[in-house]
């Protein structure tokens, strides 16, 4: 049994925006909302600066608070690790937006669901990587299955210190950054 | 928790049969149509949301393309897409898109236009130029290009017998560049595609060239993976580009002190013993005499002219020395900064020199071998009529032609009139400096064509408007690739052209035809050309046009050995330190720093460059990418506007030098600049309101770029020398 996550080398992400425009196309997401972004984040005071870049996502959480808080189980778990949305079931009702600590969801307001980053089901069951893992111009976006102990994502987590985001909040995602800042040699 | 037993055993059985993550490789659009049945086709393609040149696949489902991915057969794109890339259906779609023949009818710039058919619109431009040729000779029509279409009307002008043709990717981009390592390597680091090994540089040093903003796309692949490979990035930059947060080292250069780092980085390296000795003494001439020149030029000299520390100096440039030669100065692309431009390069070429970079890995890599027998179907062109007035008094001004010079002509009528210019794929408003001069020179034209895909200003000023096919819908020709092998990629429509687009190469032929010059038309169609020039070249066309990309077999030779010895094409066939060429036409013979002025107090020196989802003004309109990125802003040091008491975020204009405002726009207050300049993301502040999307968002930089300073050697216009003050927006009232 799969259990799918994603690992973001974010030493190798040069901030081109390619992962964004492509996750946009693939998955059809309307116009000023997004699926994925990747944030700048520079500190520091000149000229002593220090650069993070960071994508972001549904963290397809272990413990997620948008399944919990859904009334109607159109958020959910599925057995490959990843939370997805019943569009069917979902009535639109803004609990599982409010609910996310990462800001990964929005509303689709033409079709009234919720919707947010699927890790691409669509393209992995059919074989492909994720479209922002695809086209990552860095290779900074690394998706694979950790219940295979070969695969890419297993091997970097065995070898790298890693963090998660919010770790406090006692999510447990499945979205894994590693190099935080890119290596001072 | 919600879980469906039907997915559980879906997953189960691809889980068993291990396929899971295993993607189908690309081997040619027709298995992959196969493998996937159904209504899907691909056609491989070439890009042209910028002009790297890309290998796509498009996804056309139902006449609709849906998606674009980057063709892993291609070396330019290696199965990735850039942001751009991907939003290139954004452009075909783009509502904004021109799409019929128009005809002005109002005042030059009212933006009153009547619809014509393809016949009239033709019928009335070739009537036009037949008139002007008559009247002041086939010279008086001129040709500014941009990217492919270029091709085809360069060819009209010149069967015509003018040769005054321009390519501002020339003066107002990398022709000093080009022209820097021609003088001394007797051939430039490729324009197309710079051949720069960062896949295996262990240290790369970068004058200004902002990688991860300028998004070139394999460059970038290997700039990413020379950052994960812990490469050592030395960037030298006023601003604190994406690329200098992925330095070990990020030096805060004065601008316009470049040559100063450098001329003191050649001394370190020669009185330090850095250099190649062996390489030096094998391919070079004029060591002794570039040693002599460069003595005065001391690290504590440097730290003062640059305010740049010392210490910084000497480690970045000892870096490069300890690991060369495997190591590189990148060449950069955009060059035309300060006037003083060709001898900048000059700078870099010879300490790529010194540290033997040239064919090494990690270096610059040699061109692949690659030698295509010509190929024609139309007679040679005739003599031109009249000398071209494209190259000025610039003896080094490359073939491409200077945009300016050609503009001044026009407004002067020196030599002799210019009456008509026709402008393909080029918003020359917003790439020429100067555009009171642009304006000057359009209101002197007896016509004006412009060939376009979408109503930039500089279209919207047109007499006659011609729409274009994006390339997504046209061939366009077959490419030879010259990456660390060679290739041959090609252009070919994934639909039919929308509307009444035309491809480029069918616009230009009618118009040969219309003129009486039926025998410089396309024969039938460009894709039977294509097969033609295809076959001439031993290359088998329907494997090329379902594989996107054919590599030709052991044409790689990209580095140094004892059988793959480096040829250059200068009078001395060596590496010239010391400049044969430069020294005929009474040049320094090695570069001379010269101090350039520098803004008074209260004015900052205006810096611009580029955003990674933009390129120029021909992107600002499309869905995608104008999401993220509507306007640009003015980047501006926290201190300074502390000092000027502007927020971040603030609405404010910009003055310069000559009293020039620009359109209104956001600081963005930062850390990441130095206190002497401001910086602003070119291609924005368009004013035609048929880009809806674009139309007066942000401010544009080429507005208050009034002056520019020519370098003496190869006429590119340097723009980066001008001033400006910031001007709230209050007391604008």
């Amino acid at each position: 049994m799969p259990k799918y996550a994603m690992v973001i080398d974010q030493s190798r992400c040069i901030g081109c925006m390619s992962c964004v425009v492509a996750c946009k196309r693939e998955n059809d997401v309307p116009p000023e909302h997004y699926r994925t972004r990747v944030l700048e984040m520079v500190s520091g005071e000149f000229p002593k600066l220090k650069s993070e870049l960071r994508s972001e996502l549904c963290n397809h959480c272990d413990n997620p608070p948008c399944v919990t808080v859904c009334p109607t189980g159109a958020s959910h778990k599925e057995e490959d690790g990843s939370v997805q949305i019943d569009r069917k079931k979902c009535v639109g009702c803004k609990a599982c937006v409010a609910a996310c600590p990462y800001n990964a969801r929005y509303i689709n307001e033409e079709h009234g669901y919720a919707d947010k980053c699927s890790f691409c089901q669509h393209r992995v069951r059919a074989g492909k990587q994720p479209a922002c893992v695809a086209t990552c111009i860095g290779k900074s976006r690394i998706f694979g299955d950790l219940d295979d102990p070969n695969s890419e994502v297993s091997q970097i987590l065995r070898k790298h210190s890693y963090r998660v985001l919010l770790k406090g909040a006692g999510t447990r995602p499945n979205v894994y950054y590693i190099n935080q800042f890119p290596k001072k040699s | 928790m919600a879980f469906s037993r039907r997915n559980f055993l879906k997953y189960a059985a691809m889980s068993a049969e291990g396929t899971m993550l295993a993607e189908t490789p690309f081997l040619s659009a027709k298995a992959r149509e196969k493998a996937e049945g159904g209504n899907v086709h691909y056609v491989p393609t070439t890009c042209e949301m910028c002009f790297w040149k890309c290998g796509l696949i498009a996804k056309v489902v139902d006449g609709e393309v849906v998606k674009l991915e980057g063709n892993p057969l291609h070396p330019q794109s290696r199965g990735r897409l850039c942001g751009r890339g991907q939003a290139g259906i954004g452009l075909l779609y783009d509502k904004d898109r021109l799409k019929v023949p128009m005809i002005r009818t109002g005042a030059r710039g009212e933006n009153r236009y009547k619809q014509a058919s393809w016949d009239e619109a033709l019928g009335f431009v070739a009537d036009k130029l037949k008139a002007i040729a008559e009247k002041h000779g086939p010279e008086a029509v001129a040709l500014f290009a941009h990217g492919s279409p270029g091709t085809y009307f360069n060819n009209l002008v010149r069967a015509m017998g003018s040769a005054n043709v321009a390519y501002p990717s020339f003066s107002q981009c990398l022709g000093a560049r080009e022209v820097a390592w021609e003088l001394t390597y007797g051939q430039g680091p490729n324009s197309t595609c710079e051949r720069v090994d960062l896949a295996n540089s262990r240290v790369i040093a970068m004058f200004g060239t902002h990688l991860g903003e300028n998004m070139h796309n394999s460059q970038n692949q290997e700039f990413a993976e020379a950052v994960g490979r812990g490469a050592k990035i030395i960037v030298v930059d006023p601003r604190y580009s994406t690329a200098a947060g992925k330095a070990s080292m990020w030096l805060p250069i004065k601008p316009g002190t470049d040559l100063a780092l450098l001329l003191t980085w050649i001394n370190i390296i020669i009185s330090e013993g850095w250099y190649d000795k062996e390489y030096v003494a094998k391919y070079t001439t004029g060591f002794d005499e570039l040693k002599k020149s460069v003595k005065t030029y001391t690290p504590a000299w440097a730290a003062q002219e640059t305010e740049l520390p010392m210490r910084q100096i000497v480690e970045a440039v000892r870096d490069l020395g300890r690991y060369a030669p495997n190591v590189m100065l990148h060449p950069g692309r955009h060059f035309s900064w300060h006037g003083n431009d060709t001898q900048r390069g000059r700078a870099m070429a010879i300490i790529n020199a010194l540290l033997g970079t040239w064919g090494r890995p990690g270096g610059i890599w040699l061109p692949a071998k690659l030698d295509l027998p010509p190929f024609s179907e139309n007679p040679p062109h005739p003599e031109e009529h009249k000398d071209a007035v494209v190259f000025g008094d610039y003896p080094f001004a490359g073939g491409e032609g200077l945009t300016q010079v050609l503009r001044d002509a026009t407004i002067k009528e020196d030599p002799y009139p210019i009456k008509a210019w026709l402008v393909a794929g080029t918003n020359l408003l917003k790439t020429m400096p100067k555009q009171a001069l642009t304006r000057k020179a359009i209101d002197k034209l007896d016509l004006l064509v412009s060939i376009d895909v979408m109503p930039t200003d500089t279209v919207m000023l047109a007499d006659v408007i011609l729409p274009e096919a994006t390339y997504l819908e046209r061939h366009d020709g077959l490419y030879p690739i010259t990456t660390r092998e060679a290739g041959i990629a090609l252009r070919q429509p994934a639909i039919a052209p929308m509307y009444e687009s035309k491809p480029a190469w069918w616009i230009g032929s009618e118009l040969c035809k219309k003129m009486g010059l039926g025998e410089y038309a396309v024969k039938d169609n460009w894709e039977g050309r294509m097969r033609r020039q295809a076959k001439a070249w031993g290359i088998d066309y329907d494997e090329l046009a379902d594989t996107g990309y054919i590599s030709i077999p052991g044409s790689a030779a990209p580095y140094i050995t004892a059988t793959n010895q480096p040829t250059f094409k200068t009078p001395s066939k060596k590496i010239e330190l010391v400049s044969s060429e430069l020294e005929d036409e009474d040049f320094d013979v090695v570069p001379k720093y010269e101090p350039i002025e520098q803004p008074k107090t209260g004015e900052y020196r205006l810096l611009y460059g580029r955003s990674p989802v933009h390129t120029f003004t021909r992107t600002v309109n499309n869905q995608w990418l104008w999401e993220l990125k509507k306007e640009n802003e003015v980047w501006l040091n926290n201190k300074e506007a502390d000092r000027l008491g502007v927020k971040n975020g603030e609405i404010v204009r910009l003055e310069n030098q000559d009293r020039v405002r620009s359109e209104p726009i956001k600081v963005r207050a930062t850390e990441r600049i130095r206190r002497d300049c401001v910086f602003m993301i070119h291609g924005f502040g368009q004013h035609s309101p048929a880009m809806s999307r674009a139309y007066n968002r942000g401010a544009d930089d080429q507005n208050l770029i009034t002056r520019y300073k020519v370098d003496p050697i190869c006429g590119s216009t340097g723009m980066r020398v001008n001033f400006v003050k910031i001007i709230k927006e209050a007391s604008n009232a």
